[in-house]
């Protein structure tokens, strides 16, 4: 639901990156977007089109990168490998785990002219 | 191609995090209350600042997505409130919130509130510069709602159970509930609250007093230990 509001602050790290490396037009941007992230992938494109149009990245492409989600396992008392956020721990079967990778979204890197 | 390796919300977390300098600076201890539309969060407020009874200094960040209501409600507590509109917005992020401060002068140790705007999902993703995250949860909301939105859950520091004067007219497993709760976020604390008769709210009232206690010592001993550093710096040979 907060993908536009995601995407708006991209346009601004975009801007923001804009003037640090001296470039004017951004034509493809790569997002690491983790499981956990709390993120809409479908969502986020859309929000993407609407929000860079008018934009320095306006047509741009998109491109969303996975990223491996792992959990702390409170019973392991190791990190795990969680495929969803409602299986239990790959190692022991429990199921007292908190995410600790693929919790985040960032911007990994830009094509830009 | 150009490196950037940033969050998407690195705005927002350095707007927080100098929030949460300013707050601790002041000696302000600030909590963020999340939940879905209607769990009980201005009920709570209101209510807690009635037992406080103006012994501790607090002040309150309202956001809705339209009108003043809820602001109006901590007013007539004598207790100042900024009230934030989002418009379209689904959620509070630090920026508003910066601002929002600018009027709500606290002294130290008074209790920032800041109720988030009614909504289970998005307030999640934003740090405001909070120390502590509370999340409300009301027992005619179903047992399932952990499972259901997991985000808002897991980076809670204390779940509340609020209206539990209602149990007895619902089916609900409470301990199902708490079960969900666990599931998400094995570390978090949870307490039953009700704001509608007495005592309700003891349990809450008691962590409040514990968590503000705690955080004020923190601050103090932080402060002497650079009261220290500056006098022993003080004291070396020019
Ligand atoms: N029975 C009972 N009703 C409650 C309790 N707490 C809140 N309510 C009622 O629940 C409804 C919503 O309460 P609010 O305090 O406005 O909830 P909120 O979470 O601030 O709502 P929004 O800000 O609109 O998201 C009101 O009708 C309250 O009177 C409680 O402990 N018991
Ligand atoms: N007392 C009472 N409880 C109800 C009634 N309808 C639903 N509930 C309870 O309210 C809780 C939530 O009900 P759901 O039907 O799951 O609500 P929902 O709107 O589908 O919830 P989400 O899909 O998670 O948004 C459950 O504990 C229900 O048993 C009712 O008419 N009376
Ligand atoms: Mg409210
Ligand atoms: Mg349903
Ligand atoms: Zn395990």
């Amino acid at each position: 639901m907060h993908e536009m509001a995601l995407c708006e602050s991209l346009l601004d790290s975009l801007r923001d990156a804009a003037r640090a490396h001296g470039f004017a037009k951004v034509t493809k941007v790569r997002l690491v977007v983790g499981p956990f992230a709390g993120v809409e992938v479908e969502a986020l494109r859309f929000g993407f089109d609407v929000v860079m149009r008018g934009s320095l990245a306006e047509d741009a492409r998109l491109e969303i990168l996975d990223e491996p989600g792992t959990a702390w396992c409170f019973d392991c008392n190791e990190t795990v490998g969680l495929p969803d956020r409602l299986s239990p721990c790959p190692a022991c079967g429990g199921e007292r785990l908190r995410p600790n990778g693929g919790t985040d979204m960032r911007i990994k890197d830009l094509e830009v002219m | 191609m150009v490196e950037i390796e940033r969050g998407i919300l690195a705005k927002n977390d350095a707007y927080a995090a100098r929030n949460r300098t300013r707050l601790n600076a002041g000696g302000i201890v600030s909590l963020n209350l999340l939940a879905g539309p209607g769990a009980g969060k201005t009920t709570l407020l209101v209510e807690t600042l009635r037992a406080l009874g103006g012994r501790v200094p607090a002040a309150v960040i309202e956001g809705d997505q339209q009108t003043a209501n809820d602001a109006e409600r901590i007013r007539a507590t004598g207790t100042p409130a900024v009230q934030i509109n989002t418009g379209k917005g689904c959620h509070l992020d630090a920026h508003l919130v910066g601002h929002a401060l600018d009027e709500l002068p606290l002294p130290p140790g008074g209790v920032l509130f800041i109720e988030n705007v009614g909504n289970l999902v998005c307030p999640a993703a934003f740090d405001l510069g909070e120390d502590m995250r509370v999340t409300l949860l009301s027992v005619t909301e179903g047992e399932d709602k952990p499972l259901k939105y997991p985000d808002i859950f897991e980076t809670a520091d204390l779940v509340l159970l609020t209206k539990t004067d209602l149990l007895p007219y619902l089916d609900v497993d409470v301990d199902a509930i708490e079960r969900n709760i666990a599931r998400i976020n094995p570390v978090a604390s949870i307490l039953h609250v009700c704001a509608k008769g007495p005592n309700g709210l003891a349990g809450w009232l008691d962590w409040l007093g514990e968590v503000r206690r705690r955080r004020l010592d923190r601050l103090a001993a932080d402060s002497e230990s650079r009261a220290q550093a500056l006098r022993a710096a003080a004291e070396a040979l020019p």
